[in-house]
């Protein structure tokens, strides 16, 4: 069956259709959690979510708002399909990954719904790239029930701060161990690796430090290896919200502002490694 | 160019002749079947240049080289003052890199590179004669390589072959298909270079619908190391399209000629 080069005019029972004028506002999130080849998407008329699990203890999701794309239509309450996110990306990025200054992918999405292929019509300089993509059965997600009203610590940081140390975390320690507390030190992110342990400690009043609101003392071990491509969404990002509940499970949201200056969202959900919650360190 | 013909080839045939030089590579199976005729004028690259072949009807030499040893010998030669290449036969027949490197004392460093090279005697070289342009059912002038290289490679982590179909509109497409998912890039506009007709093979082509399309699937891996070779823009950048058999292309620059030809897949 030829694929043609025309996409669909509206009036067909497309269940999802966006379009993007800049296909890496979209490219560019998906990257930061693409530590899995599947990703599950999920569309409400309030924009797009695509979520990506590892180890039934690890989540990511990235948000793109219906605001930040030139189209966005959604037929029903909500559209959920299963895809590879490998193959998403490679068909995004098509006309190469390189972001010359002008120059842009548009990108028009349309999905016809349960059971079809997801279709991909990018244009770049007057050449037209048409890509089915086969969707699955969406997968159960995790809930991690993490509400705001169950928060016991809570800090805001810039990224910058954080940038160069989860880029140089000991990746031969097993777990990455988070400190929170009310006293000294405050927030403290250490490894334990074949060279010893490393301690880095981030006062208070650190011009870093956007907000503060830490109840409790809180020492949490997450397995490391599920927390490093959360690198990459701290890479984008320029602001990192670190959240623990009673519980230990740890919440990252990054606030990442794309080449337009808007703003989208991704966060990571990790369980802990080992339950450690000590009253006083 | 060195660099190009390493990337392409891991062994190939050098011919000398008094004007020109010729870099080879015949469509064996261990090639994959794929065939190279690059072709290159002395005087652009050379300001002096002496051979003298096997016999005076046959002025000419056959070599077989590895053009990454080559390309490496060279890699030093990027800042020499002067590069002298000699084709000795001390214990056994070489080709001799003498690059000569600027230094800050008077007398100027040379490094020499000896590379072996095989010599290719004279029953063999029918081997390996020009191609000849095939038969084609569509010649079509390729798109920007910049553009090309990027969805190629792109297509590259999807499938391991690809379809690359055009017509006589200047419409070319590139289509991978595999389980999870098919991609196709259109590219228009792109103008049907003219062949001068010879025996009534341009008449049948005027005959023919200009908008069928002649395809061929070939490995997208061969296609790919065609297009990341080239890192300058060609001159003139063609291919040659016989549906479903082979695939020829020709990137001319100003002073090389590469011709590559890529047979489909069974």
């Amino acid at each position: 069956m030829p694929l043609s080069t025309q996409p669909p005019a509206s009036g067909e029972p497309y269940v999802l259709v966006a379009s993007l004028d800049n296909a890496r506002h979209l490219s560019s999130l998906l990257r930061a959690v693409h530590f899995q080849d599947h990703a599950t998407c999920f569309a409400t008329a309030n924009g797009l979510r695509v979520t990506v699990e590892d180890a039934k203890c690890i989540q990511a999701n990235a948000f793109i708002q219906a605001e930040i794309f030139q189209e966005f239509a959604v037929q029903e309450e909500s559209v959920t399909f299963r895809i590879n996110l490998s193959v998403l990306l490679d068909c995004l990025t098509i006309f190469g990954t390189s972001s010359l200054p002008g120059i842009s992918t548009a990108l028009r999405m349309c999905y016809r719904g349960y059971g079809y292929p997801l279709m991909l019509f990018l244009e770049e300089g007057g050449v037209v790239t048409v890509c089915k993509i086969n969707t699955q059965e969406p997968d159960e997600l995790l809930d991690f029930d993490f509400c705001s009203t169950k928060v016991v610590n809570k800090i805001i940081l810039q990224s910058e701060g954080l940038r160069e140390a989860f880029a140089e975390l000991d990746m031969t320690s097993e777990v990455l161990q988070i400190t929170m507390s009310p006293d000294k030190p405050y927030f403290r992110l250490s490894t334990f690796g074949n060279a010893g342990s490393a301690h880095l400690d981030y006062p208070r009043d650190s011009d870093l430090m956007e907000a503060f609101y830490c109840n409790q003392t809180q020492t949490n071990r997450y397995k490391i290896s599920l927390l490093k491509p959360s690198t990459k969404a701290l890479a984008l990002s320029c602001k990192v919200s670190i959240r623990t509940d009673a519980q230990g499970f740890l919440s990252l949201q990054y606030m990442i502002r794309n080449e337009d200056g808007q703003i989208c969202f991704v966060e990571y959900y990790c369980c802990p490694d080992e339950d450690i919650t000590e009253a006083e360190l | 160019v060195i660099n190009t013909i390493a990337k392409l080839a891991k062994t190939c045939t050098l011919r000398l002749t008094v004007s020109k030089l010729y870099f080879i590579l015949s469509d064996k199976v261990a090639n994959g079947g794929v065939s190279m005729w690059c072709e290159l004028c002395q005087g652009n690259f050379f300001d002096e240049f002496q051979m003298e072949g096997v016999a005076a009807e046959h002025n000419e030499i056959y070599l077989e080289l590895m053009p990454e040893n080559l390309s490496r010998a060279l890699k030093t030669a990027q800042s020499a003052k002067a590069v002298k290449i000699k084709l000795t036969n001390k214990h056994c027949p070489c080709l001799r890199v003498a690059v000569e490197l600027p230094s800050l004392s008077s007398s100027s460093r040379i490094v020499t590179h000896d590379i072996p090279v095989g010599i290719i005697p004279r029953r063999l070289w029918n081997d390996f004669r020009e191609p000849s342009v095939p038969d084609f059912d569509v010649s079509i002038y390729l798109p920007v390589l910049k553009t090309m290289k990027s969805v190629v490679e792109r297509m590259k982590n999807l499938s391991n072959s690809i379809v690359i179909e055009a017509n006589l509109s200047g419409e070319m497409n590139l289509k991978i298909e595999t389980d999870l998912v098919s991609v196709t890039t259109h590219f228009k506009d792109l103008g049907n270079p003219p062949w001068a007709s010879e025996d009534g093979c341009q008449s049948s082509a005027q005959d023919r619908d200009l908008e069928s399309m002649a395809e061929a699937r070939i490995d997208i891996k061969k296609l790919q190391q065609l297009l990341a070779g080239q890192q300058v823009n060609p001159t003139k950048a063609l291919c040659n399209i016989v549906s479903k058999r082979i695939v020829h292309f020709i990137l001319l620059h100003e002073d090389v000629s590469l011709q590559y030809f890529i047979p489909a897949l069974a």
